[in-house]
């Protein structure tokens, strides 16, 4: 039996083999695989990383990219204060109303406002960015996650953001469109956003292309999935529980099987 | 009976309780010490345990979520991220629920090889296979429904291609196909009641899971051997032995859970589904979950939208005859040495149909999944009546106790 056993394993070990490439197919080219800090077993966001990421977000990204689906006050997340968030939401101007008078009004943002989209609606958006849709970023780290490995999705991002390149001879980019080595049939509507020095990091740290996307890369990854630190850190205690427990039972069931004979 | 029993207990207020309800001698014939097991069953027939587990795990986390989600294509989405990132814990409910789903079908996919390898489906357990068939193939409409619920591009583009198989029905299918959406599309009506019957079809699997247990009850577990109980010595109570053994089964299964839910939680599921729905936005390709790509191979071998519709349903339906189909007396696969090879034959074609069912169906993947099909039908409806004439099969121990006893001690419990 245990050949059966050996059999099922690599029967198992099979079809989940070969079931990966088959969510992986397409025209993509693979992007590098990074080092983030929040992979592996014990992997946490580093905070300077994601607030250089957030500076890089919200002063280049959200001028076309919303992020719905996150609030001011999830800012604490990345090492900010309640104070430093509270004052940073003022900054913001978000709808508001109708009021007493039945009118709209905008007034300053407060931390449990999401963060304000740069258009009203997707036609708004369209219009204003040539036809195209910038997408929501709350979760693009997720929808790009697509080799399963852990943090693809920002392995991509980092990538499409550097992947911006002269077209090859012979490949015609079409009109309004840019050419970009890792974006699924590499002709994207975003042109080029990122530009060294284009932030000023408040750490003093050089704002070069590959400094500003692995940040913003490593920011959308905490803004796609939250709870990530909680996620692993009760994970391991849950499992060494389980290991411990399933050891008990074991020996419990060697004891009360050796009266059988 | 209940006089009888009422003495058995010896807590007073038990014994009170017994003496107007009886639901501890109850519980004691039904997995405690007056349930008579073979003495003989190995780790593969914990899986039957671990299924109750993963029923018990969805319908717990799924009633948690209903509060907290809204079905409605507008707010489906919003309200699953809500749950995501502002209920407490809430990403922990909406992982293993999602998870489970996954989980249930590599479970209940094991506790359904084991029943073909050791014949569980012949006389007289054949009501307890259809019964376990129906259990199945309500988790699969259960598990699609569920799977639209999040309305991201997956759930609404799977929903559309699912729903639009009944088109396939002459004459009728297209005002069939209006009918289950509630419309001219999947849409909100489509959204809502597939949320009704997602909540409903759990409950309606607790029923048939107890009967389930009551045909199980009637004639007692099969074993690895596939003979029947001869007498006591062939005989252990349900308890202590098999509830140890399956409280070892349930920590292994947990820790299996418990990589993916803390570690990979979004491994088993597809990525576009973290895209809302855009009915005017086709995926690159529609696929379903892991779980149902065997039949979504067999589904597209056929080139007759009809035939690959009338093959998918088949091969489940197939499941039915078995008893029947196998026409061999001996059940354990231990004893069948033809049989025993087919097996692991078939058990290849199932996993080259899953990988087909993942890929476009074309080139090598349209061919591998051709190749399966013939085989998943020919194994059913060829070779196993063939096999079951023509195998001879080996010598069957005189029983159980007796082939226990020529291996060495407590070898009942390490095979696997």
């Amino acid at each position: 039996m245990k050949k059966m056993t050996m059999r099922t394993i690599l029967a198992a070990a099979l079809t989940f083999g070969l079931a990966v490439p088959a969510f992986a197919a397409g025209t993509e080219v693979t992007p590098p695989t990074q080092n983030w800090s929040f992979k592996g077993a014990f992997g946490t966001f580093d905070r300077a990383e994601l607030q250089r990421g957030y500076q890089v977000y919200k002063e280049v990204c959200a001028a076309c990219h919303a992020m719905k689906y996150v609030a001011f006050r999830n800012l604490t997340d990345l090492g900010f204060t309640a104070a430093e968030v509270k004052a940073l939401a003022a900054t913001f101007e978000v709808n508001d109303g109708p009021n007493d008078q039945g009118e709209m009004f905008k007034r300053p943002g407060l931390p449990q406002d999401k963060f304000p989209s740069p258009f009203p609606n997707e036609k708004a958006s369209r219009a204003s960015n040539g036809g195209a849709y910038p997408p929501d970023l709350s979760l693009v780290a997720k929808m790009k996650d697509h080799h399963r490995t852990e943090g693809s999705g920002a392995d991509y991002i980092r990538a499409l953001l550097t992947g911006y390149k002269d077209a090859p001879a012979g490949f015609t980019v079409g009109e309004g469109l840019n050419y970009n080595e890792y974006f699924p049939g590499h002709q994207i509507a975003m042109p080029k956003p990122l530009n060294d020095d284009q932030v000023t990091y408040a750490d003093g740290t050089k704002a070069s292309v590959e400094q500003m996307a692995h940040d913003v890369s490593a920011f959308l990854m905490w803004a796609a999935e939250p709870k990530l630190e909680d996620r692993k850190r009760m994970g391991f205690k849950v499992i060494v529980f389980l290991i411990v427990l399933t050891g008990l039972f074991f020996m419990a069931k060697k004891r009360i099987w050796a009266k059988l004979h | 009976m209940a006089d009888n029993n009422s003495g058995f207990f010896a807590n007073p207020v038990v014994k009170w309780i017994e003496y107007r309800l009886p639901v501890f001698s109850t519980l004691d014939h039904m997995v405690g010490t007056q349930y008579p097991t073979p003495k003989n069953l190995s780790y593969w027939w914990n899986f039957g345990s671990l299924a109750g587990l993963c029923l018990v795990i969805q319908i717990v986390t799924g009633i948690v979520l209903v509060m907290h989600y809204t079905p409605h294509t507008l707010m489906a989405f919003d309200s699953v991220e809500h749950i995501m990132r502002d209920v407490n814990y809430g990403w922990l409910l909406r992982y293993m629920h999602a998870n489970g789903a996954s989980m249930f079908f590599i479970v209940v996919y094991i506790h359904i090889f084991r029943g073909l390898y050791f014949g569980s489906y012949k006389a007289p357990r054949e009501i307890l296979w259809f019964l376990g068939l129906i259990i199945f193939l309500l988790m699969m409409a259960t598990a699609f429904m569920g799977y639209v619920l999040p309305w991201g591009q997956m759930s609404f583009w799977g929903a559309t291609v699912i729903t639009n198989l009944f088109s396939a029905i002459p004459v009728v299918g297209e005002p069939i196909v209006t009918w289950l959406w509630g419309g001219f599309a999947v849409d909100n009506p489509t959204l809502n009641r597939f949320f009704s019957l997602h909540y409903l079809l759990p409950f309606v699997i607790v029923g048939v899971v107890l009967l389930h247990i009551l045909a199980l009850h009637q004639h007692g577990s099969n074993n690895p051997l596939g003979i029947d109980t001869k007498g006591p010595q062939d005989r252990i109570p349900f308890h202590p032995y098999y509830t140890i053994k399956d409280a070892v089964g349930v920590g292994a299964f947990l820790i299996f859970f418990c990589f993916f839910l803390f570690y990979a939680p979004n491994f088993l599921g597809h990525p576009d589904n973290y895209i809302p729905a855009n009915p005017l936005v086709t995926p690159a390709h529609i696929v379903p979950e892991w779980y149902f790509l065997p039949f979504y191979a067999i589904l597209r071998s056929v080139p007759d939208k009809l035939g690959g519709v009338l093959l998918m349903f088949g091969a489940i339906l197939i499941l039915f005859l078995l008893p029947w189909l196998d026409t061999s007396k001996v059940r354990s696969a231990k004893f069948r040495p033809i049989y025993k090879q087919l097996f692991w034959v078939f058990l290849i074609a199932c996993v080259g149909l899953t990988y087909a069912g993942g890929l476009p169906p074309e080139g090598l993947a349209l061919v591998i999944g051709r190749v399966c099909t013939v085989y998943y039908f020919a194994h059913f409806l060829i070779l196993m009546p063939l096999v079951g004439w023509f195998e001879k099969p080996l010598k069957l121990p005189a029983s159980i106790s007796e082939a226990v006893l020529k291996t060495e001690p407590g070898a009942a419990g390490s095979k696997a």
